[in-house]
């Protein structure tokens, strides 16, 4: 039995020798296999005496079991062996970008409109359309801006013949709304609007939302209170708003909103114009044949590129129609 | 409006400074545009008299000149080209502070040594400009300080009136409104008649009294044209932005700046036989004041005398009638003219003066009478003179109505959304000129000022009680509001839908101009019917485009001339074409479009080697899955469009409903426009597009689904869609796929043929289908593919 002393110690240093799984393998079948050199001690029991034979066979079997355990402990350090071989294989360098393509981006133009319709939608307003290219009546002699107004110098118009112009305005969709439904209205329109006017701070084309409510009880208090919620809510800030008195031939009484936006140089409150406002003039009323004591409203406008100026920090109206990708690009 | 802080002041000063004094005014609804100081900030500048002028002995553009500066005389030498012995002048003494900080010191010029300097207007921060010394007037003292002189411890105010405030077009006018602001009394002007010495007076006949329902006319006789406006009347003139020119001009301007009425002055024996006022003949001609020519139509009204038209009427005078230095006999009008028939006719010629301004916004109708004899205290006091007696012809029955209006206090509180005490809205209504006629206890009648055209209905008198009690006073309040639920239709995308999808497959949005170059459109879409601008802004923006690929172009344009080399753009919005029907407006059909533009590499520069360029299938297949996010079905025929590749371009359709066209830009029209690499486009109308279907459910088969592969030789021109629909009727009711996998020309295959793989897929919804069955079906797509395309399967 010397023997079998001398055969555990051969095979766990040939199983500690072993560089792979098949060695292993083979070591396995030399062994312990059906005609293994420890399963052969285990045929030879039977020289022994019956006495000597249990007591030689725990032996022999315990041998077995830790040639066993040697070669199991063995393959599962080659096998993470090998693991971690190729996963050292497969490292990739994860700070290469990625394949694939770009995201391209909305028009600042577009997310301010946006953001605007979702401030509106949220409170009910729906959005209307309209054509671009107007007629005289419902760009200007349905707003109370007949042919020899004054105002009518304010919009620099063009025109494609004496009665069609580009709209000035999206005012004609309130009144084609207005036109072909029938109070309560509650509507915003957001569209490009024309002045043939091109400046640093003056482009021949640009965007409006204008919006409008109308319903039997509808006060000066209540428009004041959507225009402050509205730019309060779109700069994301508490700022002060102030209205002024002005004139628009389509609203009375008519405000223009004033923001406050930083100080001037002297210390005072600096405030910046962003919008025009104001009660729905009767005559406005009357001419989509709404009675005008039965119903009121308030509407209200504001240039989209100014809002997307002062929110986004873009110091050149113009810079929006050049469409330049370096531009574009700052707005995904 | 500009006009002098201090002239102001004199008509009405209430307690507050200046600045107070413009929020007020701003908060009121007469906005100021500016306020800035009459001049710039200096020290030691006195009125010098030049007594003599001579030649530099070393420069010819140089002067000496002895100047006295009321103390001593000193040597100055000066460059100024109208400088001339005699002139009065602002001096700056040696050690004198001159605006933007210079000090003027003692100085040597080409040799000669000079004691101080005589200055422009623009050194003094008088003026942005100016060519030559400030001409001071004859009046003025040597010595005398000029800040003392000329006044110049005052601002210029710039209010921007808005239309409905033609009222407010004079200090009067604006006096009155602070007056009411603050609650403070305004002097108002009380001219004292001057007296009547001359006998003789003008022949006036008014032809067209509604447009002039009156007009005053007064000779004033043998004027001294020699005289000179006073300093003070020059320097307000000055300061509400009007130059001085003569003293009868500058009296009519002056008079015009006081009290909101336009005036005018002819040479009065420059009239043949007398004043006409009526609507011009078709044709006539004019020379007005400023030299240029006019013809005028039958809608202007004019001045005329017995030969022809003088002036026009309210816009400017003719250049033969008004008064020069040769005048001495004047005839002064001050006239009252419709605003509606004067309303747009300088505008008409191109014209826009003080006069017309006010006229065409109203002028108080009551005026006339008031500031002609203002004019003439003013004209007597300068010019000299004898008055005649003044001429009224007036046409009651033309002047505007008398306007009452009725206010309910329970409407003001409607409007505004407050109420306002009683005692408060009487006392805003009394300090604005509107006189309570009758009280009725809740609702007043209010008799409107002739000075007000914008009041002639309730609103109109609301407007003016909120604005005097101050917009932010008044509350805020939630709308309230009714919910009503809208219906929103599923099977509508909204358009945020597809804009999203397309940024997501990297397509950068653009907005361009509606207006488009023609040579562009015509390279574009030669053949279709633009809408063109009557008044474009620029040559290159004259016509409405027809297709949103122009506006594209020209953006990938800009960015390639910028080195941006991959460029994916899409845009939404109208394009605009002639020849619609129902369209509202005119015959132009405005449709919604979606349009996009690919150009460049396939994916922007990278590592991984891949530089392949982009291919019409690329942006084919951007367009497939836009429409799966859209729920509509589109197909691609091919057909040829102008702009685009004539083999590489296709009608997109919706079932037959043609929507749009995808294709290479063609190689023609991209040399044109100077534009590298492949470029595609597509559009899409977009109310079609949006509208796609409400997902209904199939039930789905619970057995394998069995693919065979098949690879067939064509003709190299077959379309892949011949095979499919020849595939797709041979395969039989169970076919659930068709996939084409390969498409290959070259090697082992003829020119004139191409070999197409492709995979079809069966499955049966009730059972597993056995392989005879496929098998079959197979045979019957490859006979037919044989017997339909001649097709050959390849082994």
């Amino acid at each position: 039995m010397e023997n079998l002393h001398s055969l555990v110690d051969e095979a766990l240093e040939a199983v500690g020798q072993a560089r792979d799984l098949a060695t292993l393998d083979r070591l396995r079948v030399d062994y312990l296999g059906k005609k293994g050199r420890l399963t052969q001690l285990l045929k030879g029991l039977g020289q022994l005496s019956a006495e000597e034979r249990p007591a030689a066979g725990q032996r022999i079997n315990e041998a077995k079991v830790r040639v066993q355990e040697a070669i199991s402990e063995r393959r599962e350090a080659l096998e993470q062996e090998a693991l971690e071989a190729r996963l050292a294989e497969e490292a990739v360098d994860v700070t290469l970008p990625g394949r694939g393509r770009e995201a391209g981006g909305l028009h600042p133009v577009t997310r301010t409109l946006q953001r605007i319709e979702q401030f509106f939608g949220q409170a009910g307003y729906t959005v209307e359309e309209g054509p671009e290219i107007e007629d005289d009546q419902h760009n200007f002699e349905a707003l109370n801006i007949p042919a020899h107004h004054p105002a009518r110098a304010m919009h620099d118009t063009f025109y494609f013949n004496p009665g069609t112009l580009l709209r000035t305005h999206t005012s004609p969709v309130q009144i084609r709304t207005m036109e072909a439904g029938k109070p309560p209205f509650r509507m915003i329109c957001p569209g490009r609007v024309y002045r043939c006017d091109s400046d640093q701070t003056h482009t021949p084309m640009f965007h409006q939302v204008e919006g409008l409510l109308v319903d039997k009880q509808v006060s000066f208090a209540d428009l004041k209170s959507t225009v402050e919620a509205f730019l309060q809510v779109f700069f994301e800030r508490d700022l002060k708003v102030r209205f002024r008195p002005s004139y628009f031939p389509f609203t009375e009484p008519s405000a223009e909103v004033d923001i406050e936006w930083g100080t001037e140089a002297d210390g005072s409150t600096k405030w910046l114009e962003v919008m025009g406002c104001g009660m729905v003039h009767p005559r406005v009323f009357e001419n989509c044949g709404i009675d005008s004591d039965e119903y009121a409203g308030f509407a209200f406008g504001v240039g989209v590129e100014r809002l997307a100026m002062l929110r986004y920090g873009v110091n050149d109206l113009r810079t929006f129609f050049d469409n330049d990708l370096r531009f574009l690009r700052q707005f995904r | 409006m500009k006009f002098s802080e201090q002239w102001l002041r004199q008509w009405v000063n209430p307690t507050i400074g200046s600045e107070e004094l413009v929020e007020r005014i701003t908060m009121a609804g007469l906005e100021v545009d500016g306020i800035e100081p009459v001049a710039g900030q200096f020290t030691q500048v006195v009125v010098g008299q030049v007594d003599s002028v001579e030649p530099h002995p070393d420069a010819d553009k140089l002067r000496v000149c002895q100047v006295s500066d009321g103390q001593e005389t000193v040597t100055v030498v000066c460059g100024a080209p109208n400088v001339r012995p005699g002139m009065k002048a602002p001096f700056a003494r040696v050690g004198a502070q001159l605006p933007g900080g210079m000090q003027v010191r003692k100085a040597r010029l080409r040799g000669v040594a000079s004691f101080g300097m005589l200055c422009g207007a623009d050194e003094l921060g008088l003026a942005e400009d100016s060519d030559g010394l400030m001409e001071l007037p004859g009046e003025a003292t040597p010595g005398q300080d000029l800040r003392e002189a000329l006044n110049l411890d005052d601002r210029i105010i710039d209010v921007d009136l808005t239309p409905n405030r033609g009222d407010c077009f004079s200090l009067r006018g604006l006096a009155r409104e602070l007056g009411a602001l603050t609650d403070t009394p305004f002097a108002d002007l009380k001219p004292r008649p001057v007296p009547v010495t001359y006998p003789e007076v003008p022949d006036i006949r008014v032809d067209a009294p509604q447009a002039c329902p009156r007009y005053i006319g007064r000779i004033i006789h043998n004027v001294d044209m020699s005289a000179e406006s006073p300093l003070w009347l020059q320097e307000r003139l000055r300061r509400s932005g009007i130059r001085a020119i003569d003293p009868v001009v500058d009296v009519t301007n002056y008079v015009m700046l006081e009290t909101g009425q336009p005036l005018h002055a002819f040479d009065y024996h420059r009239i043949h036989q007398g004043i006409v006022v009526r609507m011009a003949q078709e044709g006539e001609s004019l020379t007005l004041l400023d030299g240029q020519s006019v013809t005028l139509s039958g809608e202007t009204l004019v001045i005329a005398d017995h030969q022809g038209p003088l002036a026009m009427a309210g816009i400017m005078g003719g250049e033969g009638s008004g008064v020069g230095p040769e005048t001495r006999d004047i005839l002064l009008e001050s006239a009252f003219f419709d605003p509606i028939t004067i309303a747009g006719k300088a505008r008409s010629h191109g014209l826009h003066t003080d006069s017309s301004h006010r006229f065409e916004r109203g002028v108080d109708w009551q005026l006339q009478r008031m500031a002609a004899e203002r004019a003439s205290e003013l004209l007597l006091s300068i010019v000299g003179g004898q008055a005649g007696e003044m001429v009224e012809v007036v046409s009651k029955a033309d002047l505007p109505a008398q306007q009452w209006v009725e206010l309910r206090e329970a409407r003001i509180a409607q409007v505004l959304g407050m109420a306002i005490p009683r005692a408060r809205i009487e006392e805003i209504l009394s300090r604005l000129d509107l006189d309570i006629e009758k009280d009725h206890g809740t609702r007043w009648l209010i008799r409107v000022p002739s000075h007000r055209f914008d009041i002639a209905i309730e609103v109109d008198l609301i407007e003016e009680i909120a604005r005097v009690y101050g917009y932010n006073q008044l509350p805020v309040t939630q709308p309230s509001f009714q919910q009503t639920l809208r219906p929103s239709p599923e099977a509508r995308r909204p358009l945020s839908r597809l804009r999203d999808h397309l940024v997501s497959l990297d397509f950068q949005e653009a907005i361009t101009y509606s207006f488009v170059d023609p040579a562009l459109q015509r390279l574009v879409e030669p053949d279709e019917q633009a809408v063109a601008l009557a008044n474009p802004i620029a040559s290159d923006m004259a016509e409405m485009r027809t297709s949103l690929w122009p506006g594209l172009l020209k953006t990938l344009s800009h960015n390639q001339k910028r080195q941006q080399s991959r460029v994916r753009l899409f845009e939404t919005g109208l394009r605009f074409r002639r020849g619609g029907v129902d369209s509202e407006v005119e015959d132009i059909q405005q449709t919604p479009m979606v349009a996009g533009l690919v150009s460049g590499p396939r994916q922007p520069e990278n590592w991984v080697n891949d530089k392949s360029p982009l291919d019409f299938y690329d942006l084919k297949g951007d367009l497939e899955t836009l429409a799966v996010t859209l729920g509509v079905r589109l197909c691609f025929r091919a057909e040829r469009h102008p702009a685009l590749h004539p083999g590489q371009s296709a009608r997109i359709l919706l079932g037959e409903q043609p929507v749009g066209w995808i294709g290479a830009l063609h190689p023609g029209v991209q040399k044109k426009l100077e534009l590298n690499g492949a470029i595609y486009l597509f559009e899409l109308c977009l109310k079609p597009v949006l509208t796609g279907q409400v997902p209904h459910f199939r039930e789905f088969s619970k057995f394998p689904e069995v693919r065979r592969d098949l690879a067939v030789i064509v003709s190299r021109d077959q379309p892949w869609s011949a095979i499919e629909s020849v595939v797709r009727s041979a395969a039989g009711e169970h076919l659930t796929g068709l996939r084409v996998f390969d498409v290959y020309q070259g090697e082992h295959i003829s020119d004139d043929q191409k070999s197409v793989a492709m995979s079809l897929f069966w499955q049966h919804p009730e059972r597993t289908l056995q392989d005879d069955e496929v098998q079959t079906l197979s045979d019957a797509v490859v006979a037919q593919l044989q017997s339909q395309l001649d097709a050959i399967l390849r082994s």
